[in-house]
């Protein structure tokens, strides 16, 4: 049902878009009156407004999104409920747990916990966003430097329980989901920028 | 009196109702449907197919619903108030003849309760004490608004039974008979017979006074609701409000009929074709009640006054000489 509408340039501009309304006097004497009252009768304007509805019945051109059945499609670089990625070739958590986005964050509801590992690797163990108080400013996926942490699509966030908002698990990328490709990048902040493979430089190790 | 015509007219007076009364729901889902399309929306889309039970679905909320009777309110007139707007819109439609007379099992129906000889006057009485329904209701509510509604009610409606009255004078003149069916009868001889040939000033006041009389859109002044919430509906809950609901949409139906027969033909000569066109007509007027409102805005008491007055009311009056002084010579 639903499709994308081409709008009309409706910018301000000063050429175009205001003019003043002509508003005529009203008439004082009873003969204007009279005048004024058979003109309006026989104009015809009541005709106009029942022919502009039952030629939009007519059209059938429905407007309604059934919403949970039908959603409107949202950009790609919209900052909803965040998501953690994974590596896509070995499936490890993306995270190295430097801490930067539970440093920027303004409304200060990232929390993370982290230890070495048997490998001498950093491990994430708690990693958690309170979406109760998130303010979506998209700081921790512009600051994250592995494209771990970036912002998902899922905007419907109601819950019974405030603990809801917090679960890592519900943003980590599950494993079978990678398995299949599923999993996007994100092209929002913090991104890659297309083609920035040869802006990069290798360290000059010959000093 | 016969036993077979008692059970005949019961049996009819229990078909009228049981029609009306779904009819009356089922008008309420077209409303809804119309009035969607022609803002660009679906309407009622989720209960059964295409949204079709949600008349189902309304008539158990409404007989479910706690019955509130507030504290203030002057309980036996509060109570009664519905059950006379839903009672005397059922009592108009005794003397309309829905359907040609058929045969069926070599027994001849007349698809009239009362097939009486003031026919069309006694659905305007009866139609007119259908105002005590917003009326007392509105009095009785201890709300202000509702008496804003109430006052507006009967302003309306006595004034518009004037252009009602008026507008009816001068076709009733030409046939001769207050009968609905004599009315009927007199344009049989097909579409060059119809009233509204000779009659179209009357016609055309007639229906635009049906539109006060019914509280539909260019004059729903006494239940508007961006003004005075629902007007004398505002207190009132569960069935009770949905008898005042029945009761409009009744009348709605009622008017389209009472409309088709004085001026359009009616069923014509009583075949099958001919009533169909019947209901078709009626059909077609219950549309416009509908189309009227999604296309056009209400007006202030004051204009519906002036226009009642000043405008129709003279209209009326010289459409009542000059049919006689063409009838005279």
């Amino acid at each position: 049902m639903h499709h994308e509408e081409v709008f009309t340039d409706r910018n301000v501009s000063e050429s175009s878009a205001y003019y003043y309304v002509d508003i005529e006097n009203y008439p004082t004497t009873g003969w204007d009156k009279f005048k004024q009252v058979v003109k309006r009768t026989f104009s015809g304007e009541l005709f106009v407004g029942l022919w502009v509805v039952l030629r939009e019945m007519i059209k059938f051109d429905i407007h309604t999104v059934q919403y949970p059945l039908e959603k409107l499609p949202i950009g790609p670089r919209y900052r909803a409920v965040h998501k953690l990625l994974r590596l896509w070739e070995s499936g490890y958590e993306r995270c190295i747990g430097c801490g930067l986005c539970e440093k920027i964050c303004i409304s200060d509801c990232i929390r993370m916990d982290t230890r070495i590992d048997e490998n001498s690797r950093k491990e994430v163990t708690e990693y958690s966003i309170n979406l109760g108080r998130c303010i979506f400013c998209g700081y921790c996926a512009e600051v994250c430097p592995e494209l771990a942490i970036v912002h998902g699509q899922r905007y419907e966030n109601a819950s019974e329980q405030r603990a809801h908002f917090v679960i890592k698990d519900d943003m980590l990328t599950p494993l079978d989901m990678l398995k299949a490709g599923e999993q996007a990048e994100y092209p929002g902040f913090g991104a890659i920028i297309p083609g920035s493979d040869a802006s990069v430089k290798k360290t000059p190790l010959a000093y | 009196m016969d036993v077979a015509f008692i059970i005949e007219t019961i049996a009819k007076i229990v078909v009228i109702l049981l029609i009306f009364s779904a009819l009356a729901g089922l008008g309420t889902y077209f409303e809804r449907k119309v009035l969607a399309f022609m803002q660009r929306r679906l309407g009622p889309m989720h209960v059964g197919p295409f949204g079709l039970l949600q008349v189902a679905a309304d008539g158990i909320k409404l007989f479910t619903k706690e019955d509130i009777i507030p504290q203030n309110v002057v309980k036996p007139i509060f109570k009664i108030a519905p059950i006379i707007t839903a009672a005397t819109a059922f009592m108009a439609s005794a003397a309309i003849p829905f359907w040609p007379q058929f045969t069926v099992f070599g027994y001849t129906v007349h698809p009239i309760v009362a097939d009486i000889n003031v026919g069309i006057l006694y659905v305007l009485a009866i139609m007119a004490i259908g105002l005590y329904g917003p009326l007392l209701g509105g009095m009785a509510s201890a709300n202000k608004w509702s008496l804003i509604s109430a006052a507006r009610s009967a302003a309306i409606f006595i004034s518009y039974e004037v252009i009602t009255g008026l507008a009816l004078l001068a076709p009733l003149m030409m046939v001769g008979s207050l009968s609905l069916i004599d009315i009927n009868n007199y344009q049989a001889g097909g579409i060059t017979h119809w009233i509204v040939w000779s009659q179209p000033v009357a016609f055309v006041l007639f229906w635009i006074a049906a539109f006060a009389e019914t509280g539909r859109t260019p004059f729903h002044l006494v239940a508007n609701d961006h003004e005075i919430i629902d007007g004398f509906g505002t207190e009132y809950s569960g069935m009770r409000w949905g008898m005042f609901f029945i009761g409009e949409y009744a009348n709605m139906f009622f008017i389209s009929f009472v409309i088709s027969i004085v001026f359009l033909g009616g069923f014509g000569d009583g075949t099958i074709a001919g009533a169909i066109q019947l209901l078709l007509k009626v059909s077609f007027f219950f549309f416009f009640f509908l189309w009227t409102r999604a296309a056009w805005p209400d007006i202030r008491p004051d204009q519906l006054m002036w226009l009642c007055w000043k405008v129709l009311m003279p209209i009326a009056v010289l459409n009542v000489v000059g049919t006689g002084i063409v009838m005279m010579f």
